[in-house]
Order: structure tokens, then sequence, then C-alpha cells
């Protein structure tokens, strides 16, 4: 992707309401996703990860930019997208009604798979992820996470070189997230597929990513591996302390760690360096502090101290 | 994406044995083949009515019971000849409009508004294989519902059913006419609501202006009749009762109906085509 910009156009606005501005959604995106890379655009709601993946799909024209895709330009012939991309988006309305076997096999059909095949990669997909019990029920009578299994399911059908996959284990439970997991890291090891992994989850974009671009407002604010990401936080440690009540001003060492402290409630976020977080924590656990003190906790850097520490300024990032 | 593969960035061994199609370097990688027509076609279509089976039969089972109930009503009216033919012809093609313009309409639309399309756009499906099988399968899902109909009407009314059989060429031709209309109401419409709104009234439309006799209609109504592409799907049934059916004149409304078909049909594909990518 070079250059890529996508501006939406101003909500229209009502009568003496002043129009808004409009929203550029990708604002100059440069990226490079390596064959057979697990990739993931990291970012809280609102920053144009769909966005930016609706134009690697097809589904979204760029007003500006290149996009190429396994050696496709995709500006110049969006259609090919369609056989190149197995997507799964957020929305499952189109496969709601059917049953989970209907569905992947449909969607395999419509890949261009004959019959047999559609059913022959229906069954194995089905088996893979553990679904077949569910093989006879509707997308609409099942729990959440065993839809999105189950969409997913139907985004594997009919082999693709690259996986565009749009928050893919929102609301599954582990069983389910290890199968997704497993199948895609299957994909790349026996054939080489590239996947693209939308998510603001962090703590899922630590394991499985090989390399994470962190998008906010339609800006790529950072792109390496989660440990090289968290390399730029140096060996910081975030220490969170939560008081009873009101913080205990008049200890010294407390109103002097206000200062860099993130407040919300009755909560501090503190990033330190080492010897800095060894004295504050020694600070609030003697002496008068300690009474104050409802619960402290220590923690190396995540994916999201790197975010905030790059200057996010969204809170959108989901722990967990 | 640039095409450097991953075993040159990150030094990772490939797979000894495993086939690795897609990651060689140099050139483009190979398009996998579209889904062709007719197979997209009956693969939409089969999942279209299986859906329609499990999420519609309570509506077939009303527009059925709405169109009989009409018909039960009119008796007390309508004593016999033209009018009846017309009641009874009326009756059964309004079980068409309900579900095909209808129903379609509002599947269309919902399906937009939710992003739903997306799932269809992002497969190499040709568009008219989506449209074309989603109106198949709403058309040939009114078929008990109309041949029921028709056959408790010319019971209700003591008309002849030795001709009924041309329901076989009404139902897809009045369908084809019908579901094109809901499916570009249902892709045009800029909002749901609209889509659900312009099925509903299109559905009225039918009923008022196809059963009620259109002998006593006035002229800007009978128009109106004219304009609606249900009331030639009506028009065949009705003169179907007759003893010795004009089939010239018969095959002449049939032949509107599939007229408006191809052209609300081929409204509706490039309405989806537009809709799809934006």
């Amino acid at each position: 992707m070079r250059g890529l910009v996508k501006t939406y156009p101003p909500a229209r606005s009502r009568r003496g309401e002043p129009a808004a501005a409009p929203v550029r959604a990708s604002d100059g995106i440069d990226l490079d996703v390596r064959r057979g890379e697990i990739f993931g655009l990291l970012g809280p709601n609102g920053a144009g990860k769909t966005t930016l993946v609706r134009q690697l799909t097809g589904l979204l024209r760029p007003d500006e930019g290149r996009v190429e895709l396994l050696g496709h330009d995709l500006v110049r012939h969006p259609e090919r997208a369609s056989r190149l991309v197995g997507y799964l988006g957020q929305e499952s309305t189109a496969l709601d009604e059917l049953t989970v076997a209907l569905a992947a096999e449909t969607t395999g059909r419509l890949r261009g798979l004959d019959l047999r095949t559609a059913r022959a990669e229906r069954d194995a997909v089905l088996d893979e992820l553990g679904l077949t019990p569910l093989a006879g029920r509707p997308l609409k009578k099942l729990s959440g996470g065993q839809r999105r299994l189950a969409c997913f399911a139907a985004a594997l059908v009919g082999d693709r070189p690259l996986l565009v996959l749009d928050e893919p284990t929102t609301g599954m439970d582990p069983v389910a997230r290890r199968a997704v997991w497993a199948a895609v890291d299957r994909r790349r090891a026996e054939r080489g597929a590239t996947v693209l992994l939308v998510t603001h989850n962090v703590i899922e974009a630590e394991t499985v990513l090989d390399r994470v671009a962190v998008l906010e407002r339609g800006r790529i604010i950072a792109c390496d591996t989660p440990a090289g990401l968290k390399e730029l936080v140096g060996d910081d440690v975030r220490v969170d302390l939560v008081w009873r009540d009101a913080p205990p001003l008049d200890v010294p060492e407390v109103a002097a760690l206000r200062e860099s402290a993130q407040e919300t409630g009755r909560r501090w976020s503190l990033r330190l360096g080492p010897a800095e977080a060894r004295a504050a924590v020694a600070a609030v656990t003697g002496g008068p502090a300690f009474a104050a003190l409802d619960d402290f906790t220590l923690a190396t850097p995540s994916l999201e101290d790197v975010y905030l520490a790059l200057g996010g300024r969204e809170k959108g990032l989901m722990k967990g | 994406m640039t095409a450097v593969s991953a075993e040159a960035v990150s030094g990772k061994a490939p797979a000894a044995s495993a086939p690795r199609p897609w990651s060689e370097d140099g050139g483009p990688a190979p398009l996998a083949p579209r889904a062709r027509l007719l197979p997209a076609l009956a693969a939409v279509y089969r999942a279209q009515l299986s859906r329609a089976r499990v999420a519609r039969i309570p509506l077939l089972f009303v527009a059925t019971f709405q169109s009989v109930g009409i018909m039960i009503l009119m008796r007390g009216v309508v004593d016999g000849g033209a009018e009846a033919r017309a009641v009874v012809a009326g009756s059964s093609v309004l079980v068409v409009a309900f579900v095909a313009l209808n129903l379609l309409a509002q599947y269309f639309g919902q399906l937009r508004a939710s992003g739903g399309l997306d799932h269809y756009a992002t497969l190499p499906v040709p568009p008219a294989a989506v449209v074309l099988g989603a109106a198949g399968a709403y058309a040939s899902f009114t078929a008990p519902g109309t041949a029921v109909t028709a056959v408790v009407g010319s019971v209700l009314f003591g008309l002849p059913m030795t001709h009924l059989w041309v329901l076989v060429a009404v139902i897809p031709l009045a369908g084809a006419a019908l579901a094109g209309l809901g499916a570009a109401l249902g892709l045009l419409a800029p909002r749901q609501e609209l889509a659900t709104l312009c099925g509903q009234l299109g559905m009225s439309a039918a009923l008022l202006l196809g059963v009620l006799p259109a002998q006593h209609m006035p002229a800007p109504v009978a128009y109106a009749r004219d304009l609606l592409p249900s009331t030639y799907g009506v028009e065949a049934l009705a003169r179907s009762f007759d003893a010795h059916p004009d089939w010239l004149r018969t095959a002449a409304d049939l032949g509107v109906c599939a007229a408006v078909g191809v052209v609300s049909l081929a409204a509706a594909t490039w309405a989806y085509r537009r809709a799809a990518v934006r």
C-alpha cells in the first residue's frame, strides 16, 4: 500500500446545524506486508482499521494511492481482490439464516469450487474447527462465538493466498480461539498463506502476530514486531495503584507521583523506570500511604503501553 | 504489499515437503477462478430457498390466508362472471406480490443496510447470480400459496379449473417481474425503512388494483393499474377461466411480465453492483 487516502464525505447536516468536517479514515497510509506473514492492524475503535481493510478487499476504492496485492494492482482491478482474498467481515447477516454446513458450502461454491470440491472442503474445515456437531444448525440459533467461528469456517472454504480477518475471535471462548489460530497457522505453514488481522485486543496481538501496525485516526503511528514495539518503551514498568478512597496527598512521595500518573477514578497508572518503580512501590507499601492503598500491580509493558507511549489519544484498547 | 517472502526476511526454513504454492517469489500470484454464472446462481438459489424455508413459511401462510380471506369477503359482493375471475386471479397474483415484491425488497434493503452485501461482494461471483438466485428463490417460494389460492378461489366462485395449468407460466413470469422490482427497490432505496415502505406500497397497489374489478375504476386509477406489472399476470390468469381462452392475448400479457422481469432484474443487478462497491 502506498500513500493510501480515503476521505469520507461529511455527514449531511440538518438545517441550522453546522456541517460536520469530512473524515479522513485513511490518511496517507504506507504499509508493506510480507508474504507468509501474520500481520496485525491494532488500534482503537474508529482508528480506520476496517476502512483500510475494505480498501484491500476491493469493497472501497481509495481516493488516492496504490494497493498492490501479490503482484496485482487493486486500484485498477478491484474485482481481482475476490480471487485472491478470503475475507471475514464483521457482519454475518448474509449467512445468518443458513445452516453452518450450507453457509460454508455456498461460500465455497461462490468462490468458484465445483459442488464436490465445495462439499469436501466444507467437511474438512468444519472438522478442523470442531464445528461438525453444529453443521445442521442455522447460524442464527448459535451463540455469538459459535456464529463467528462458523463465519470463519466459511471464509476458509476455497483456498486463498491472503486471509483478511476483521476481529475474528470476537465473543469466542478459549477453545474456539485456539481452533482459529491453529487453522491460521496451518494455512501459513502448509501453503504460505499471508494473514492480515484486524484486532483491538492487545493480548491476542502480542501472542499471534509476526508484525503489527498501530493505527490511529487514519495514520500508522508505529509498525514493528510486538517485541520491537515493546522495546520502544525500553524497560519501563507499569505500576497501577488503587486507593481505598482519596489518595494520601499529604505523603510527599505520593504527591510527587501524582504528576506522572494517569488517574481513572481511584486508580493511578504510572509508567516508570525500574529504579523509580521500586522507589514508588516502597513509598506506597510502607508508612502512612499503605493504609490508603487498596491494591497495586507491577507489570512489564504491553502493547497497550506502547500505544499510549506513542501518543495514542483514544483509549479504546481492550486488555484480555 | 510487496513480494518479499517470509523466509527471505525472517530466515525461517520453509517446510521441506509441503507444497507452498503461494510463496514463490516473482510474478503476480495466480488468480483463483471466478464462479461461473449458472453454478453460482444455483448455489445462491439453493441457499436462499433454504433460508426462505426456515424463516418465511409463516409469512407464506399469512400471504395465502390473506388472499383466501379477500376472496371470501368478495364472495358476498361478486356473483361470478368477469368480476369473479378478476377477484380470483388478483388474489392469486397477490401472493406473488407479497413474497416476491414485498419480502424481497425488505430482504435486500436489510442486507444492504447491515453490510451483509459485503459477503457476496468479496466473492468472485457475478452480480446477476446473486440477484437472480435470490429473486428466483423468492418467486418459486410463492408457487404453493398461489396454486392453493387459485384452486380455493375456483371452487369458491365455481370457475373452471381446466386451464389452471397456465399458472406454470404465470408464477415464474409474474414472479420475475415482481421479484425484479422488489430487488431493485430494496437495493436502490437509500434507507432500509424506505425499502420496506416501497415493498409494502407495491404490495398494497397489487392488492387494490389487482383484486378490485377493473370495469368500475376511474380513468387515472385504471392507468395506474396498467403501469403495474402484476396486472398483466392477473389478466393472463383471469383469461384462463374462459371456456375458450384467448391464448394470443394471454401470451401477450405474459410477454409484458417477461419484459418487465428482464428490465427490472437488469436494473436490480445494476443496483447490486452499485450498492456492493462504494
